[in-house]
């Protein structure tokens, strides 16, 4: 079955998800689509499997344009998406769940159903039986069970979405053995990702988007370059100064030439050991040796790491990739299930964030109004709720004291002024001015998400602040610039790996992006001998 | 604390207004469908508490174990919690303060009271506290902690009234042996009111107002109510003060099950809360557990409440007509609330 797409635009507000995509993904083979994160590729595979509907442009089926109201006339229509995290009922078991998301015609009884299932699995080679209750199944068996679910439902298209995320490497070598077997048999398949090893390994063709609209000539025959896909998935970025304007680091003065950036001179940005006190070695913040956590599919093992005071230290990676484990491990939200974490040289083993907390490690969440701040209460409140001492509320010290933040921190309120009601930008230099003086250790997530240019810079001038006045300071982006801009260490992740502490000196942005994809992660080890101690 | 701007209390306003003019429709639509004139009717339910000095007293007496609970209910609905254990914790109270009553009836009555208040606030509060375990220690939501509770509560209750603690010589569900004159809270001459409820009440309606609007505890429980997640990661110990504040409520209920027990019944009956913690719930949903209308509110529903009793009589109406309009402006004011929130 061949699905092409002629012109397909869907907005959100003001931003472009998919402008003007034209694709043709011909039957029988396995199409890859590629782009970082927010580029567009979920969008096409949700106007594609009927989760959406397009603001303009057609979606061709076997060259008969078609109207995909909802997922299910996509799928009598023939394509059916398996998401990231299984849509199914944890109480059902596998049998069950299989008859209540299929319609009446296509399984219209239970032994029908059930003869359905063991045959598809058989020929697939997927390990399940029809009474597997869901909760004893893997996210790999659950994702094979919807694979199943939608051949039986008709599909002859299948998009898969980022499908090797949480699956074991068996799991995952043996649904691409499925996925070849089905595009053997005439199915298609889309195969959603932001591996190129993966892409490289199973793909016909592959296609890559980047802010909604698809890169260069378009569809490509595979093997392609890894630099080549790389470069039209980051975009300029990797090889030249995408705006100065958004700089903070370095100042204008010494921008180097946008050819040199990759290099910083040393004039410009000193390398972040040579700023570290040198004969006496800088105080540790953390220390994680062996440490292993798992959060949602995800799971990190083996981290052994040091992080020392007065460093920035980035996290780099497409969002999901771990980045959010670290940072919560660091701040005490989640337990390591093993290993040891010690902050400043104290052992945290069974604490709670509360300790983290008189410790000195503040944690700056992403979502503002949901784990930060209280939105209905004021500044002035939430003021008054820091103050340490006394069980009555000395209203006028804590309006004072807010008074001081709007001042300080340029934040457009009155002390009166309910957090909701604050722009995203102030909300973030409230969550700032909050930050008790005594904090050693800053663990922020996204700390200029949403923000304005001017708005993320003078948080990061207050962060910077912060670092030198010894203040360790780890935060996660989606955003590579603000990485390579702040950081003086970068962690890359890549699907639940993490690499060594690298130096921002010793980091191009090329590399970066090589290194986000996935490319030589594992000599990534080598990269940098992060020897801080 | 906050000197809310205009605006917002303008709109407070305009909800309530709302709230009273929607549900005086409903009541009268429900009044006029059973041949109840409303006028005649509305005269009773607004002014008959204050027709004759017993109804005055009446309406005193179920004033201030109202007042007692819904100022525990101000504090669990500041922490975000939907305390319907609240009848269970009124109930466990008046038996907790029929102990003292029962072991050390030779007291001299001034400690027998503070005893009885003590043990009730006590009986309450742990009550209480076993929904806060089942909700933090078992993630047991405290609707049907609560609730469960509350059946378990009226059970020991009736075992008491039908078991142990029954009437010499006969069995009867209508209430244990009741007590002797001289430990009933004291009355205005043969009036019922026992002026220390009321007194008792308005203290702690005092303290209520000063810990939620003054001090750092207060803020800390709306703080949690809020939004746990980021009062948890500015350091207030969310869990303990959601115990705290069900403990209090408890121990508020428990007093006003003391009352139920020393001013208004004096003995244990089955259903000794009749219904109050509830209503008290009631008046909290429709305060939204800002304290300073706490007081008008549990007055206006104990006022309606009293004035209503004399409808089967006056006009051979259901007195449950009270509790239409009680009940009918809490959802009026919900709705407005929502249609403003809406906006």
């Amino acid at each position: 079955m061949e699905v092409s797409v002629h012109n397909l635009t869907k907005t959100f507000g003001t931003l472009r998800a998919n402008d003007g995509v034209s694709l043709r993904f011909a039957g029988g083979q396995i199409h890859g689509v590629l782009g970082e994160n927010g580029a567009g590729k979920s969008t096409l595979m949700k106007l594609l499997s009927g989760f959406l509907r397009p603001d303009s442009g057609e979606i061709l089926l076997d060259t008969k344009p078609v109207a995909l109201g909802e997922p299910g006339a996509a799928l009598r229509a023939g394509v059916g998406m398996v998401h990231q995290e299984p849509l199914d009922v944890p109480g059902f078991n596998a049998l069950e769940n299989l008859l209540c998301a299929a319609p009446r015609w296509a399984l219209p009884t239970r032994t029908e159903a059930r003869n359905t299932l063991i045959v598809l699995a058989g020929r697939l080679g997927f390990s399940i039986t029809p009474d597997d209750p869901i909760s004893a199944l893997t996210v790999g068996q659950r994702q094979q069970l919807e694979i199943i679910r939608l051949l039986a439902c008709g599909a002859r298209t299948l998009i898969l979405d980022e499908p090797t995320t949480g699956i074991t490497a068996a799991q995952a070598r043996s649904l691409f053995v499925a996925l070849r077997h089905l595009a053997d048999e005439g199915n298609t398949i889309l195969f959603v990702s932001h591996k190129l090893d993966e892409v490289a390994a199973i793909c016909n063709t592959v296609s890559v988007l980047r802010s909604g609209q698809v890169v260069g000539e378009g569809q490509m025959p595979m093997p392609q370059p890894q630099e080549r896909l790389l470069k039209m998935m980051f975009g300029s970025g990797v090889d030249h100064v995408p705006s100065p304007a958004s700089r903070l680091l370095p100042p204008a003065s010494c921008l180097p030439p946008p050819a040199s950036r990759l290099l910083p001179p040393a004039s410009c940005l000193p390398p972040p050991a040579s700023r570290l006190p040198s004969p006496a070695p800088s105080p540790l913040a953390w220390q994680l040796e062996g440490i292993a956590a798992r959060e949602g599919n995800l799971t990190l093992t083996g981290l052994n790491l040091d992080i020392p005071a007065g460093v920035v230290v980035g996290l780099a990676g497409l969002e999901g990739s771990g980045q959010k484990i670290l940072l919560r491990l660091l701040c005490g939200h989640l337990r390591p299930s093993s290993g040891r974490l010690r902050l400043a040289g104290a052992d945290m083993a069974n604490t709670t964030p509360a300790t983290f907390r008189q410790g000195g490690v503040e944690y700056l969440p992403a979502d503002r109004l949901i784990e930060g701040l209280v939105g209905p209460l004021t500044l002035t409140e939430h003021f008054a709720l820091l103050q340490s001492d006394g069980a009555i509320i000395n209203r006028n010290v804590a309006e004072a004291k807010a008074r001081d933040a709007i001042t300080g921190y340029n934040i457009k309120a009155t002390p009166d002024s309910t957090i909701q009601s604050l722009s995203g930008g102030n909300q973030q230099r409230a969550m700032l001015a909050m930050i008790p003086d005594t904090t050693r250790a800053l663990v922020c997530e996204q700390p200029t998400r949403g923000l304005d240019v001017a708005s993320a810079r003078a948080i990061w001038g207050r962060l910077m602040a912060r670092r030198d006045a010894g203040c360790a300071l780890v935060f996660a982006t989606a955003d590579l610039d603000e990485i390579l801009d702040y950081s003086d260490y970068v962690l890359v992740f890549f699907a639940g790996r993490i690499s060594q502490l690298i130096p921002r000196a010793e980091l191009s942005a090329s590399r970066l992006a090589e290194l986000i994809g996935g490319v030589g992660f594992e000599s990534a080890d080598g990269v940098a001998k992060a020897n801080l101690q | 604390m906050i000197s809310r701007d205009q605006a917002t209390r303008r709109s407070t306003l305009i909800i309530a207004a709302l709230a009273l003019v929607g549900a005086l429709i409903f009541t009268s639509l429900v009044l006029l469908s059973s041949h109840v004139p409303p006028l005649a009717a509305y005269k009773l339910i607004f002014l008959g508490a204050f027709s004759t000095p017993t109804r005055i007293s009446d309406m005193v007496m179920l004033a201030s174990p109202l007042l007692l609970c819904s100022c525990g209910l101000t504090l669990t609905f500041a922490a975000g919690l939907y305390n319907l254990g609240i009848e269970g914790q009124v109930a466990l109270g008046a038996v907790a303060a029929m102990i003292p009553l029962r072991l050390l009836p030779n007291l001299p009555p001034p400690l027998l009271w503070a005893l009885a208040f003590a043990f009730g606030a006590a009986g309450g509060a742990l009550w209480a506290m076993l929904v806060a375990g089942l909700r933090i220690k078992l993630q047991v939501n405290e609707i049907f902690a609560g609730l469960g509770l509350n059946f378990l509560a009226s059970g020991i209750a009736l075992y008491l009234v039908l078991g142990p603690w029954r009437r010499l010589g006969q069995a009867s569900s209508s209430g244990t042996e009741p007590l002797p004159a001289d430990v009933w809270l004291p009355t205005l001459g043969t009036l019922r009111v026992a002026p220390a409820a009321p007194v008792i009440a308005l203290i702690i309606l005092a303290l209520i107002w000063v810990a939620v609007t003054r001090t750092r505890w207060g803020l800390e429980l709306r703080a949690v109510g809020l939004n746990p997640q980021a009062a948890g990661r500015m350091g207030i110990p969310a869990a303990r003060r959601l115990a705290e504040s069900l403990a209090a409520c408890g121990a508020l209920a428990g007093i006003a099950g003391a009352i139920q027990i020393l001013a208004v019944f004096h003995q244990l009956i089955p259903s000794i809360s009749s219904g109050m913690g509830l209503l008290a719930l009631l008046v909290v949903l429709l305060v939204q557990a800002s304290p300073i209308w706490v007081l008008p509110i549990a007055a206006a529903f104990a006022i309606f409440t009293t004035g209503s009793l004399q409808m089967s009589v006056a006009l051979g109406a259901d007195s449950s007509i009270a509790g239409v309009l009680q009940g009918a402006l809490v959802l009026f004011a919900l709705l407005a609330r929502g249609l403003s929130g809406r906006r």
